[in-house]
């Protein structure tokens, strides 16, 4: 049996790790909708049977390490080979730091995630769609329009480093997709951006990342 | 850049979304889930979800319509309506909504708002706010705004109100210009745009739209981030696509309907 064959016999199994924010179950309905099996835990070991892991989180940076750590994940997420894919403060935390409650994150990627700054229109937190500007080909984007409008929530956001895919600007220009071998993140809320979001999770879902 | 975001606003009761004018004679404007999906089609940015019986009689919003919402909606959505802890917060935000907005419970209790935003992140935290204009001129906060007979004018300015609110940790604040509300006037500009003086976190104007020049006005002249409106939505004397094409017209970014 060929691997599409295997593809097509099971539902994609998707671990959703539980890190406290309030949009877990907004984001397992998302991926109900793509069909996909999907569970909400802390367990190491049901994290392992998974061919995808999320990292969903909204709230503070501090509050989500410290659950994280509670449960001996921050190694174990650290080492993970399957496809990881950070979702608004979990793609924070994949970075080094936030200035977030001067945060330790678990540094796969490096840079310092930082507070943004408001301006003459540009409102803290950043509340509603903006723009997901393309900046470096990637797989996870290519089925995706450049410019399309996504679904942002936020204070904090990462700066742009040679692992943003995409970008979005409120006030300044920060990262709204990150990728970098096997991690993956989005600064918006696909499960609450349309159609574009969709597109994103079920891109993830299936591509092959390697 | 962030686009202006065009909210249907719907009145929750006994499981139906109803309207009324001026907070009264509510009549059936169908049901909750099959408005949410044709408002999603339509392409609303957001919707709110306020359970007008709620608030008065101290209960909390029913948890099982929510999640209904939840799994059929992929655009984000606010639930009001007799919030007053962080367990039914809690439970509501589990269940798919993606803020909360909490307005008379913050009034009684206003440290109700700090304990939101320290549970869930100021972005979850909507701080609602109902407001008139007394006959001195000064506009000031109103309570249990749901029922007529129980509304109570407080002595609190409702500048100061907003002021204090983010000072507490909300992460947007709805005024409701009860002056304007259900009568189709347009939005108060007046009061907007004194309330946007003193806020810096998202603001959503709320009660009076009645054409699409008054959607206009308000994000123009008030600088609003996002307009709420209800009645003209649900009759369908205004339909979002045409909305959203006027306004790019009119040179103000809105989110492409796809």
């Amino acid at each position: 049996m060929s691997e599409a064959d295997s593809n097509a016999a099971r539902p994609v199994r998707v671990a959703l790790i539980d890190s406290g924010g309030a949009n877990t179950g907004s984001v397992k309905f998302a991926l109900d909708r793509l069909g996909a099996n999907s569970v909400i835990t802390v367990d190491p070991a049901v994290i392992e049977e998974a061919d995808r892991v999320i990292l969903p989180g909204v709230g503070a940076a501090r509050h989500a390490m410290a659950r994280l750590g509670d449960a001996g994940l921050v190694e174990f997420v650290r080492n993970l080979t399957v496809p990881l894919l950070g979702i608004c403060l979990g793609m924070q935390l994949l970075y080094e730091f936030s200035d977030e409650g001067e945060t330790q994150c678990l540094g796969i990627l490096p840079g310092r995630v930082e507070r943004m700054q408001p301006a003459e229109h540009v409102r803290i937190p950043q509340m509603g769609w903006n723009k997901v500007d393309r900046l470096r080909r990637d797989t996870l984007t290519v089925a995706l329009r450049d410019g399309a409008p996504a679904y942002f929530v936020h204070s904090y956001a990462a700066p742009v480093t040679e692992d943003t895919i995409s970008t979005f600007t409120h006030g300044g220009t920060y990262t709204a997709i990150v990728g970098r071998g096997t991690v993956r993140g989005a600064q918006f809320h696909p499960e609450r951006s349309g159609s574009f979001g969709q597109q994103l999770l079920r891109t993830f879902l299936e591509e092959k990342i390697s | 850049m962030l686009s202006r975001r065009i909210v249907p606003c719907l009145d929750v009761r006994d499981g139906r979304v109803v309207k009324g004018t001026r907070f009264r004679d509510h009549r059936d404007m169908g049901g909750i889930v099959e408005l949410a999906e044709r408002y999603r089609d339509e392409g609303a940015d957001e919707l709110v979800f306020y359970d007008i019986t709620a608030s008065p009689d101290g209960r909390s919003a029913d948890m099982e319509w929510i999640e209904k919402v939840a799994r059929v909606i992929d655009i984000p959505f606010c639930v009001a309506g007799g919030i007053r802890d962080v367990d039914t917060a809690r439970a509501i935000l589990n269940a798919g909504a993606d803020k909360v907005s909490v307005n008379t419970p913050a009034t009684e209790r206003p440290e109700l708002i700090t304990e939101l935003a320290d549970a869930f992140g100021v972005q979850c935290v909507v701080v609602g706010i109902d407001s008139l204009r007394d006959d001195d001129g000064e506009w000031r906060v109103r309570q249990y705004t749901g029922q007529v007979e129980r509304t109570r004018a407080l002595p609190t300015r409702t500048l100061d109100w907003v002021t204090r609110v983010q000072e507490l940790g909300a992460g947007e604040v709805v005024l409701n210009c009860m002056g304007s509300d259900g009568v189709r006037d347009g939005y108060d500009l007046e009061q907007l745009g004194a309330v946007r003086q003193v806020c810096d976190v998202p603001l959503v104007a709320s009660g009076g739209a009645g054409t699409m020049q008054h959607f206009v006005d308000v994000f123009r002249v008030a600088d609003v981030d996002a307009a709420l409106a209800a009645t003209v939505f649900h009759s369908g004397e205004i339909l979002i696509p045409e909305l959203k094409l006027q306004l790019r017209r009119k040179g103000i970014e809105v989110r492409d309907v796809a």
